[in-house]
């Protein structure tokens, strides 16, 4: 099931799936390492951005961009 | 002499290996051109030396920022020996990202692979040898803060350089695109370009889309191969998808396959220390009174270690030495007026200025520790929130924490934000942000007026700046910038324990310019001042009936509802704009000839109120930054408008301010 990286829990683990939005951001997260398959684990989701780790380094994410990232669940 | 050059992600280690490489024995200075730090140093090694040089830190070497372009025109036009590629161990994939556009350029690069026992404490496994079997390139395992691995590294860097031939790009981009890149550089090598990037590189680069390739070669003679360009760009967009987009995913297939044959990673990621950390310093309720609360301490230390304890030292020797240097000069009977030069420009003045300099060492020494130790890109993710709210993005207060040492490095921090507006934003709020040279103004206010409270009325001002800057940043963006949205992504780098080295050069670096600065633009408003105040001959120094005096005298008015409307404090507040280190060395020269000893503090007791005391240090605060930020803000925003709009509505601000204190003051009573 594909869902936006938005909606994960702490603690729970997903595939990136696809990527909406225009080419630069697309560009911009496959620098950052989060590309289509790579693995991503949910460690912080509450009020601010979202922390995720990320080929073992953290990453925040902004909650706008976390919901185009959309996932598969793992 | 062979050149070295560094090139890593931020937060691999970058700047610890080029520390380990040339110790003390390195300049920082800028690019020609733009605005990007270069850091350069020497390495001796067998009697031989070598030049290293530290390229901007970036993740890719693309054409978003000047960062990157920097580096990249460095690697393929400088032509540097050898390129180390810094790795952190513990994120090998995404670091080798930028390894792949290393192997695509084709130049002569080995990779440091560093944090091992980072590595180690994860339970990383790396076959060395077979991950540099996988990239084709040399591999040398370090712990740069422990200095393993640096002495092989050397040694195979020099191994390489005297190597002919360079590394062959083992990366397959597939038919599709491989037919087509073939194509592009039949082409370009039909042509006769002017140009010193290879051919290869340059049809990648094309199918890539890359903006400023594609502008240099529409702007060159050749521009009609963009039309076949964007035909093959077509052709493999029609059958698949973007050939930029299946570039990059083809570069991370090989990362994939190179890694699967040379790391073990555990299954479980292994709990460590650092997240134990973050669960409390980035707490949804914690997170942002533990960041108030460590900033107090920062400047509560500051001010007890920096002023109490070593800056009345160095003030003390400051006087005993004028003293010693005033009576050596009358001795020897010198002419009255380079006596008085001597003691009242120079020691009045740019001793004034001096007598800070082991406040900021003190003050960086601790924004050094936050820096090093990756607590700053926590505090950047504590305040988005708060940001986010006010319409800002979170990196803005990375610059803005940035612009507490200096407001110009602080613009130049903006570079990190990729909307415009977002940009524009930072920019124009980054002045209010109270730099180090402004803090020797409050020090001196403090000791006149408010000496048991100084850490506090210290923390205060800055809480103030920040505030104001926050309330502009909403204004801007409901205003001048409305739409376009941003987004938020940041790394959040594992807690380190800084090393001490590392922290003495940074905060060297820092007091060295400030140093600088003191001696030459300092030095020089503070003689032009001078002067200006002992003419027209015959007429008492210092007094107002001087030029410098007329000068304060006609601008005073404008600050007599704020409160200090003296030709001094004016002249002072003039002298800010020049450079805001000059403001307390004005102030200790036209007050010099007031007070023996400790004058200026007497004399400033004297002139000013606490209320006064207080609208005026929050004049100094927010009022036109100094002509370096203006300058700088001139060449970022490529734009003299805004540099102009800044100058003129920071002064606005500052003014409302501080009248608005004086008078509301007076109303409840206060003096």
């Amino acid at each position: 099931m594909n869902i936006p990286l938005l909606f994960f829990t702490e603690g729970e683990k997903g595939i990136v799936n696809t990527i909406m939005g225009g080419q630069k951001i697309h560009k911009r997260l496959f620098e950052m390492g989060l590309n289509t398959g790579s693995e991503v684990q949910v460690i912080k989701n509450d009020a601010g951005p979202i922390i995720i780790s990320l080929g073992g380094c953290k990453v925040a994410l902004g909650r706008g961009l976390a919901q185009k990232i959309i996932m598969s669940r793992g | 002499m062979k050149t070295i050059a560094l090139v890593g992600n931020p937060n691999s280690g970058k700047t610890t290996i080029f520390n380990a490489l040339t110790g003390a024995n390195q300049h920082v200075g800028n690019w020609p051109g733009v605005t990007v730090e270069k850091k350069e140093g020497v390495l001796t090694f067998q009697k031989e030396k070598y030049r290293i040089v530290d390229l901007p830190g970036t993740y890719s070497l693309g054409a978003y920022s000047e960062d990157e372009m920097v580096a990249r025109d460095f690697i393929l036009i400088d032509q540097p020996d050898v390129v180390i590629n810094v790795v952190d161990a513990t994120n090998i994939e995404r670091n080798l990202y930028l390894t792949t556009q290393l192997l695509e350029m084709g130049t002569k690069v080995i990779v440091a692979l560093n944090m091992m026992d980072e590595a180690e404490g994860k339970k990383i496994r790396i076959d060395v040898e077979k991950l540099s079997k996988g990239l084709g390139i040399p591999v040398v395992p370090t712990i740069a803060s422990k200095k393993n691995g640096i002495e092989k590294l050397i040694e195979k860097s020099i191994e390489t350089i005297n190597k002919k031939q360079s590394f062959q790009n083992k990366i397959r981009y597939g038919k599709e695109i491989e037919e087509q890149i073939e194509i592009v550089k039949e082409l370009l090598d039909s042509l006769s370009l002017n140009t010193k990037y290879p051919y290869e590189w340059l049809a990648l680069k094309l199918l890539e889309n890359d903006s400023y390739i594609h502008e240099m070669i529409r702007n060159g003679a050749e521009s009609k191969i963009l039309g076949r360009v964007q035909e093959s760009i077509d052709q493999v967009a029609a059958t698949m998808m973007e050939p930029e987009l299946i570039i990059v995913d083809k570069r991370y297939e090989f990362i994939r396959h190179v890694v699967k044959e040379s790391v073990k990673k555990p299954n479980e990621e292994v709990v460590t220390k650092s997240d134990r950390i973050d669960k409390i310093l980035t707490h949804k309720w914690l997170g942002l009174p533990i960041f108030a609360l460590i900033m107090l301490i920062v400047y509560q230390l500051t001010f007890t270690i920096g002023q109490d304890l070593f800056g009345e030292m160095v003030a003390g020797g400051m006087e005993v030495l004028g003293e010693k240097v005033a009576l050596l000069l009358i001795n020897a009977n010198a002419p009255e007026l380079l006596v008085a030069f001597i003691s009242d420009g120079l020691f009045g003045g740019v001793g004034a200025v001096l007598e800070f300099v082991p406040l900021i060492m003190v003050m960086y020494f601790f924004i050094g520790i936050l820096e090093d130790s990756g607590y700053m890109a926590r505090a950047a993710y504590v305040m988005d929130r708060i940001m986010r709210s006010l319409g800002l993005h979170g990196k803005t207060f990375i610059s803005m924490l940035v612009g507490v040492g200096c407001n110009v490095p602080g613009i130049m921090a903006t570079r990190t934000l990729d909307s415009k507006k977002d940009r524009m934003i930072a920019m124009l709020i980054n002045p209010f942000i109270s730099c180090g040279a402004r803090l020797p103004i409050y020090l001196v206010f403090i000791a006149a007026f408010f000496p048991k409270h100084g850490g506090l009325v210290l923390f205060s001002l800055y809480v103030f700046g920040f505030l104001i800057a926050l309330l502009m940043g909403k204004i801007f963006s409901k205003t001048l910038f409305k739409g376009e949205t941003s987004y938020f992504i940041m790394e959040l780098p594992p807690y380190r324990m800084p090393t001490i080295k590392g922290i003495l050069l940074h905060m060297w670096d820092k007091v060295s310019s400030f140093l600088k600065r003191a001696g030459t633009v300092i030095f020089t408003v503070v003689t032009i001042l001078w002067v200006l105040s002992v003419l027209p001959y015959g007429v008492e120094p210092h007094s107002s009936a001087s030029i410098l005096g007329r000068i304060g005298s006609f601008i005073a008015p404008i600050f007599k509802p704020a409160g200090f409307g003296t030709w001094q404090a004016s002249v002072g507040l003039f002298a800010g704009i020049v450079a805001k280190e000059a403001v307390v060395a004005t102030l200790g020269m036209v007050y010099a000839g007031v007070e023996e000893g400790p004058g200026l503090i007497m004399a400033i007791q004297e002139a000013f109120t606490p209320l006064t005391a207080v609208s005026f240090m929050v004049m100094t605060l927010l009022y036109t930054p100094c002509a370096a930020v203006i300058g700088t803000i001139r060449r970022e925003t490529n734009s003299r408008k805004w540099a102009i709009f800044t100058a003129l509505y920071t002064f606005l601000v500052g003014w409302i301010a501080a009248v608005l204190i004086f008078q509301v003051g007076r109303f409840f009573g206060l003096s």
